[in-house]
């Protein structure tokens, strides 16, 4: 595809300005020799260096070490607790931050994450291993259509209760790794690895599996 | 630009070309497109989104008709590559067809042997969120192709190549701004609508000009303070009031006016809105050379049930009760069946009745045209109420037709379910859902008892009587209806993956073929060296898909099982 891509001929690109995903539209081989401007105006595209006026570091996705905060209700921002977190649900949402800078890296909606603490015995060995005692972190980004999955609802073919977009009704099992148990999601949610922190959740490594929805081939 | 930047902008670039489309050849001989083509466009063209700008939705090909349509066969196919709703027309310019896809993508191809020119692949952002994951249809203006995006762009393409042209931002996606119909072309200008009602966003119809993307005029459905209407809300609640327009016009040419759907209040429970609220369910004439509203006429106030009455009402030159009438036809989404008079300066209210079922409404003033609401179905704060037919109405988007032939006006439209949820006042937060209630609170019953749902209606607008009914037993009825010459209805819209020709004057079904998914696109007619053609986008998806799932939990043997992935079907009579 790439390759087919860079053999096909010149067009014009002069309506660069200010356009996010417009530069991805369309590209030359003028494009390439004018690499420059064309780059500065590619990384427009992408949300990792969209930053604009947010700190550094907001929109980088989480990592090793980072802490967990309420992204919403009347507790935003005020750092996880295992004891926030009622057994069996229903899951917390929550950002990331940067315990050495405490930026809270919330300007991408790539790094809402979901959170739940549920009976270890229920989780399968390789969620076990993600998280600590019972409590196990998701993205919270639909991998059908990229909308944040905002139920937790008795599953639509079972009895369990299951996380739940509402956008197109794709369920995930938090159980087992946040497998697809209905709906037109193609993949599992990317799954995040907790650790304890002095009594506080942390991010133990990066999200395992692709963050956001599908695009096309 | 940190030095991180740079080291990621040889990987970024990188990722842009990856983008592009694979061109397999430019077009040859491509036919220009003019006003005034598309305003008397030739019977063997589809251009504009109902054909033509009275959005009737016929094609006068008769070639295809009642006597032979039981020959008809797939002459050939081609997979889109992606999933989700196709709801595109395929639309069609001397043998040349352009089919818009979910995930902003286009497809150039020979109409008669389905080769492809070229294919257009636009990169989404990666933290895009489409609650509707659909687009339908590009619009055509000289040499060049216009597509409204999901994340909030008009976009120009060559025609010839499918090159961009230009590309301009309209408003932020990352506030809940979408667009996912066909730009309405009138006389070089490109008018979009946006979407995201459901994001609480004010709604907005605005034209761009077709050579270089200059935005001309906006022209909120919502007025702001000084403007006439403002006084039909109260506090703020105007600047979120959803009335988003996200379907395509129709244009009067004689006098120059558009008639534009717009969406219902935002949120959902009208207890947060208190007024009348226009413009929102309701219909605005507009000046296409200013965007200036001539008039309006709101078909429901202070709307409650997610009523968005955005699909444009259809022109129709009518006989009725002694005198000729330049009509406003539109089956509601309200369950009501709406004939308007259309007059340069007012529109005024004719004649309306219930085309499917309703607890919500008690009748119809006769002085004002406005529905005499039951309150005990009209959904409010703190307690559940339940209402029918449900929040996807008697008639959602999908589009009705109108037959020049037998003067009958075809609804695809959905009967015994009802909805019900309880409202909730909730906080604001941009470009997150807000809906007023809880989304996992919203049902859809059936009607116990219901031996079916969707209805294929015809209905005569002169007299108001239903002539005939085609009932589906096991599936809702969600795909737009396109009527012929041949006296043929086309439609498809079941979760049988069926695409059906019936008898215009008498519903009889007379063919029918299984695809790959189901179809909620429209049906167009066309023609290319002597030989009609009707083509058709199967892949189903978005609310299709959610009426589908929310059947199953009914319990009345249906299950969500209908494949997704688009493919392009046309069909000829067997030679």
């Amino acid at each position: 595809m790439a390759n087919a891509s860079l053999n096909t001929t010149a067009s014009s690109s002069d309506n660069t300005a200010e356009s996010e995903a417009d530069a991805c539209t369309e590209q030359t081989r003028r494009a390439l020799l004018i690499g420059a401007l064309v780059t500065t105006t590619c990384l427009a595209c992408s949300t990792q260096v969209r930053a604009g006026d947010d700190p550094p570091g907001s929109d980088d996705r989480p990592q090793k070490g980072d802490l967990l905060v309420f992204s919403e209700g009347d507790q935003e921002g005020k750092v996880i607790t295992s004891s926030d977190l009622p057994a069996g649900g229903p899951p917390v949402h929550a950002w990331p931050k940067d315990p050495k800078t405490s930026v809270v890296r919330s300007a991408s909606r790539l790094n809402e994450i979901l959170i739940i603490r549920l009976d270890p015995a229920e989780l399968d060995e390789q969620t076990r291993a993600r998280a600590v005692d019972g409590i196990i972190a998701y993205s919270a980004i639909c991998s059908h259509a990229g909308c944040p999955v905002t139920a937790w609802v008795k599953s639509d073919v079972g009895d369990k209760e299951v996380f739940k977009c509402m956008c197109h009704n794709s369920e995930y099992d938090p159980r087992a790794g946040a497998q697809v148990v209905f709906g037109p999601a193609p993949r599992r949610l990317a799954a995040l690895p907790l650790t304890l922190t002095e009594g506080s959740l942390s991010v133990a490594g990066n999200f395992v599996g692709k963050v956001g929805g599908a695009q096309p081939g | 630009m940190t030095s991180k930047q740079w080291l990621l902008s040889g990987f970024v670039a990188f990722t842009c070309l990856a983008s592009t489309a694979a061109v397999s050849g430019p077009i040859e001989n491509y036919a220009p497109v003019t006003a005034q083509r598309l305003e008397k466009p030739e019977p063997s063209n589809w251009m504009l989104y109902r054909r033509t700008y009275d959005g009737q939705g016929y094609s006068p090909l008769d070639q295809i008709n009642t006597s032979n349509v039981k020959n008809l066969t797939p002459v050939w196919t081609f997979a889109t590559g992606v999933v989700e709703g196709h709801e595109a027309p395929p639309i069609v310019n001397n043998g040349v067809m352009f089919v818009a896809t979910p995930m902003g993508q286009v497809i150039a191809l020979n109409a008669k042997t389905g080769d492809e020119y070229w294919r257009y692949k636009r990169q989404l952002p990666d933290d895009l969120f489409q609650l509707h994951p659909t687009s339908r249809g590009v619009g055509l203006w000289e040499d060049k192709l216009y597509l409204a995006t999901t994340d909030d762009h008009v976009v120009a393409l060559d025609a010839k190549t499918g090159k961009v042209v230009w590309d301009t931002k309209v408003q932020d996606y990352r506030k809940g701004q979408y667009m996912t119909l066909m730009p309405l072309i009138v006389d070089g200008k490109v008018i979009v609508g946006g979407s995201g009602g459901e994001f609480g966003v004010r709604g907005y119809v605005a034209a761009y000009d077709a050579k270089d993307g200059k935005e001309l005029w906006r022209t909120f459905t919502i007025p702001g303070e000084g403007e006439p209407g403002h006084d039909t809300w109260q506090g703020e609640d105007w600047k979120n009031g959803g009335g988003s327009a996200w379907m395509t016009g129709n244009y009067d040419k004689e006098t120059k006016t558009i008639y534009w759907g717009v969406g219902n209040a935002a949120p959902w429970p009208g207890e947060t809105h208190p007024g009348d609220n226009l413009y929102t369910s309701s219909v605005l004439a507009l000046d296409p050379n200013t965007g200036k509203i001539k008039t309006h006429h709101q078909y429901h106030q202070n709307d409650s049930w997610d009523w968005d009455e955005v699909d444009a009402p259809m022109l129709i030159d009518l006989h009725r009760d002694g005198r000729n009438i330049k009509s406003l036809v539109h089956p509601g989404r309200d369950a009501i069946f709406w004939i308007l008079e259309r007059t340069p300066t007012k529109i005024n209210y004719v004649a309306g009745w219930p085309f499917v079922s309703t607890d919500v409404w008690k009748g119809i003033d006769a002085e004002t045209g406005k529905p005499i609401l039951d309150p005990a179905h009209k959904p409010v704060i703190g307690k559940r109420v339940e209402f029918c037919p449900s929040l996807w109405g008697g008639k959602d988007w999908p589009s009705a037709a109108y037959s020049q032939k037998t003067g009958l006006v075809y609804v695809p439209a959905n009967e015994n379910f009802c909805g019900g949820f309880t409202g909730e006042k909730i906080a604001l937060k941009p470009g997150e859902l807000w809906l007023g209630t809880k989304p996992e609170d919203i049902g859809l019953k059936t009607k116990p008892g219901a031996d079916h749902f969707g209805e294929l209606q015809a209905w005569d607008p002169v007299t108001g009587k239903k002539v005939w009914q085609h009932n589906f037993p096991k599936s809702q009825l969600f795909g737009s209806v396109t009527a012929t010459a041949g006296d043929l209805i086309f439609a498809g819209g079941t979760n049988d993956r069926d695409f059906r020709a019936f008898n215009a004057k008498t519903g009889e079904q007379l063919w029918e073929q299984k695809t790959n998914s189901g179809i909620v696109g429209m049906p167009v007619s066309y023609e290319v060296d002597g030989t009609q053609y009707v083509a058709i986008q199967s892949g189903w998806g978005v609310d299709a898909q959610r009426i589908q799932d929310a059947l199953v939990t009914n319990n009345i043997g249906i299950e969500a099982n209908v494949p997704q992935g688009g493919v392009i079907w046309v069909f000829a009579l067997k030679k």
